[in-house]
């Protein structure tokens, strides 16, 4: 029978179907932070039982983390006490652990890929919603919650239905200006916050195929925003590039064996998706978010749009627009920025950095925007030193933090005070998401870039002729 | 970690007829800092329910002494958001062991599974009704039957029925997780890993 992409990696990790109930999955690789795990070492500790394959999980620390000095002990004793149980529990149950300090620290999404523990054709999980990233590999990737963080430790299982499939295509050539954090906010625009509640994504047609795989993660990552489970892209040359020689890809005999599995990886001609939506390329602009949740998009040079056109009917619309400070029909170009964060494992890694770089080259930050830089890992971090880009951005009047999850949830310190208005490369415009009272306008590297230079909402391609 | 056996539930209901309630307002991201499962009921949308001094906000519904009971009745799109247990303990830590809604988030759903909050989805029409209920008599009486798969408006006596999968019925019934099961197949998934393409 004609399979999906999705059903050839689900498949390959039943061990065993429940009449009536979920299947029982198996999971290659397990991630996990200082925030989702403790509870689950505690049921580990109160049932008496050891984790079942140590080596499939990973931790590194990275909600909670502080983005200056992190040197110095952690100042708020309760993320210290959080940081202290990670590197407790992992010792205790012989887990890699990259903690605060250690040169493989960095957000568990970037760190994932950079070390090759992301694989083609795996089924990944972490306690974190945005662990669809992985899922540009071609993996099923997706959160989960602390009982099952509990479960993945004692049994490397998981027990879940099999989502339904939906294959989203995009053809056709990106317009100047427009990067994958654009694409994935239009099509959450289109579809809303909800629209793909119970279905596993797969993105299908050339603009995927073209995009790096710093951009399909990207694009991957914010599957969650539209509701759906994960999302994935069939591993292609491009994707096996990127694996190959990572530390814990698979080396020797074991590679030629993977390879054989990823080659494997792709949806058959004939196979039939639940759901499936076209959206065509030449329609995309750079986006941006006016309201509270993710859907809530559009192109930045229009106008915001009416209640009808959003999700959750009238009274959700002024709540939203109300705590913006925004009126319907408002153009968003004009409005004032106080903060910039450049950042998350949604948008934190190189590829990001460069496109902000290649913007505020030569130009200047604006006096009334700070800005925080924050880069995904020690990896990226240290790219953005040997690549001159640092240079560049100090020049620009701009410092770069140390890595972290940061303002995307404000775990630290990294706040955006109440009522002040950020434009954030991250993946949540929620109340309150960037620090109590904060207004989150979610956006693109470029369009941040356009941002912290002008200090209000501008459209980058009004700035230049040419990207670099 | 185990919890009460839910079979019939009769309570009286709290209304918040808010749609997508996400879990940044179910708990706040600031009050994930704890490394044991205890007090995450006092946080429960605590943005919405304290000012920023710890003062009740009088309007919220929470501290409105004329709702209570055992059962949240939500707005569509119930806990979208982030994959957070903490959202779902704090359900079930705050007293509810019922949320009903016309629409959940799927994360947030499988995680009150886990942790023995039961969630119902019911026609947007019957929430509704639901909400209409309330507005009109805050003491209105709903009927959770888990066994029946029903939901009952006492007040009129109409019902729906509601899905839920046999396993997780059983689970519900019987105050078990998932674990537990899984513990019960180790040597069965320890010879499947050893088979695995990669
Ligand atoms: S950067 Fe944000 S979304 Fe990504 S793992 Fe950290 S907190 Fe989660």
């Amino acid at each position: 029978m004609s399979k999906t992409l999705f059903d050839k990696v689900w498949d390959t990790h039943v061990v065993r179907k429940i009449e009536g109930g979920p299947d029982v999955l198996f999971i290659d690789r397990h991630l996990i932070h200082e925030v989702t795990s403790p509870v689950a070492f505690l049921g580990l500790k109160t049932r008496g039982i050891k984790v079942l394959f140590p080596e499939r999980t990973f931790a590194t620390a990275d909600h909670n983390t502080p983005t200056i000095n992190q040197h110095l002990p952690v100042a708020d004793p309760l993320s210290a006490n959080q940081l202290k149980a990670l590197e407790t529990n992992a010792n205790e149950y012989g887990i890699s652990y990259w903690g605060l300090g250690h040169q493989k620290n960095g957000i568990v999404h970037v760190v994932g890929p950079e070390y090759g523990i992301t694989q083609p054709g795996a089924t990944i999980v972490c306690g974190d919603s945005h662990t669809s990233t992985h899922g540009a590999f071609g993996a099923i990737a997706f959160g989960i919650g602390t009982s099952e963080v509990e479960m993945v430790l004692s049994s490397q299982c998981i027990m879940q239905p099999k989502p339904k499939k939906m294959r989203i295509n995009i053809n056709g050539k990106l317009g100047f200006g427009v990067t994958p954090k654009d694409v994935a906010l239009y099509i959450i625009s289109k579809l809303t916050t909800s629209g793909a509640t119970g279905y596993f994504v797969e993105y299908a047609g050339d603009v995927f195929e073209n995009m790096t795989m710093e951009g399909r993660m990207t694009v991957c990552n914010l599957s969650i925003e539209m509701g759906a489970r994960g999302g994935m892209i069939a591993p292609d040359e491009t994707t096996i590039n990127y694996v190959k020689g990572r530390e814990f890809s698979p080396k020797g005999e074991a590679w030629e064996k993977a390879l054989a599995y990823y080659r494997t990886l792709k949806t058959d001609a004939d196979a039939v998706f639940d759901k499936e939506l076209t959206f065509k390329a030449a329609d995309i602009e750079p986006m941006i978010t006016y309201g509270t949740n993710p859907g809530m998009g559009m192109g930045i040079s229009n106008a915001i749009p009416d209640a009808s056109h959003v999700e959750g009917g009238v009274a959700t619309y002024e709540k939203s627009l109300n705590y913006m400070g925004f009126a319907e029909g408002d153009s968003m170009l004009g409005k004032k920025v106080d903060y910039v964060f450049v950042g998350s494992c949604t948008n934190g890694r190189i590829e990001d950095f460069r496109l902000f770089t290649s913007f505020v080259k030569g130009k200047h930050k604006a006096d009334n925007v700070t800005a925080w830089l924050v880069p995904g890992s020690h990896i990226v971090e240290k790219q953005i030193k040997d690549e001159g880009l640092l240079d560049i951005l100090t020049e620009a009047g701009f410092e770069l933090r140390q890595p972290g999850c940061s303002a995307c949830l404000a775990m630290n310190d990294d706040k955006v005070p109440a009522g002040k208005y950020a434009v954030s490369t991250s993946n949540r415009n929620f109340e309150g998401r960037q620090g109590p009272g904060a207004r989150t306008m979610l956006a693109s590297p470029l369009v941040a870039a356009a941002a912290a230079i002008t200090g209000k909402v501008t459209d980058p391609r009004t700035l230049i002729e040419e990207l670099v | 970690m185990a919890y009460d056996k839910f079979n019939i539930l009769t309570s009286a209901a709290v209304p918040l007829p808010i749609e997508n309630v996400d879990t940044d307002q179910l708990i706040p991201a600031r009050f994930l800092k704890a490394t044991e499962r205890v007090g995450f009921g006092d946080n429960l949308f605590r943005d919405w329910r304290y000012n920023a001094d710890n003062t009740p906000k009088k309007d919220f519904v929470l501290n409105n002494p004329l709702y209570g009971g055992k059962i949240l009745v939500g707005g569509k799109n119930f806990g979208s958001g982030s994959s957070r247990e903490h959202a779902a303990w704090a359900v079930y830590d705050y007293g509810f062991r019922c949320v009903v809604s016309s629409f959940f988030a799927d994360i947030f759903r499988n995680n009150c599974l886990n942790v023995g909050v039961l969630p119902v989805q019911v026609s947007p029409e019957f929430s509704d009704k639901i909400f209409e209920a309330i507005h009109a008599n805050p003491k209105t009486e709903l009927e959770v039957n888990l066994t029946e798969q029903t939901i009952t408006l006492l007040s009129t006596g109409e019902k729906e029925t509601f899905d839920i999968s046999s396993y997780k019925k059983d689970n519900m019934k019987n105050g078990f997780d998932d674990l537990d099961y899984l513990l019960s197949i180790k040597s069965e998934i320890q010879e499947f890993a050893s088979q695995l393409p990669i």
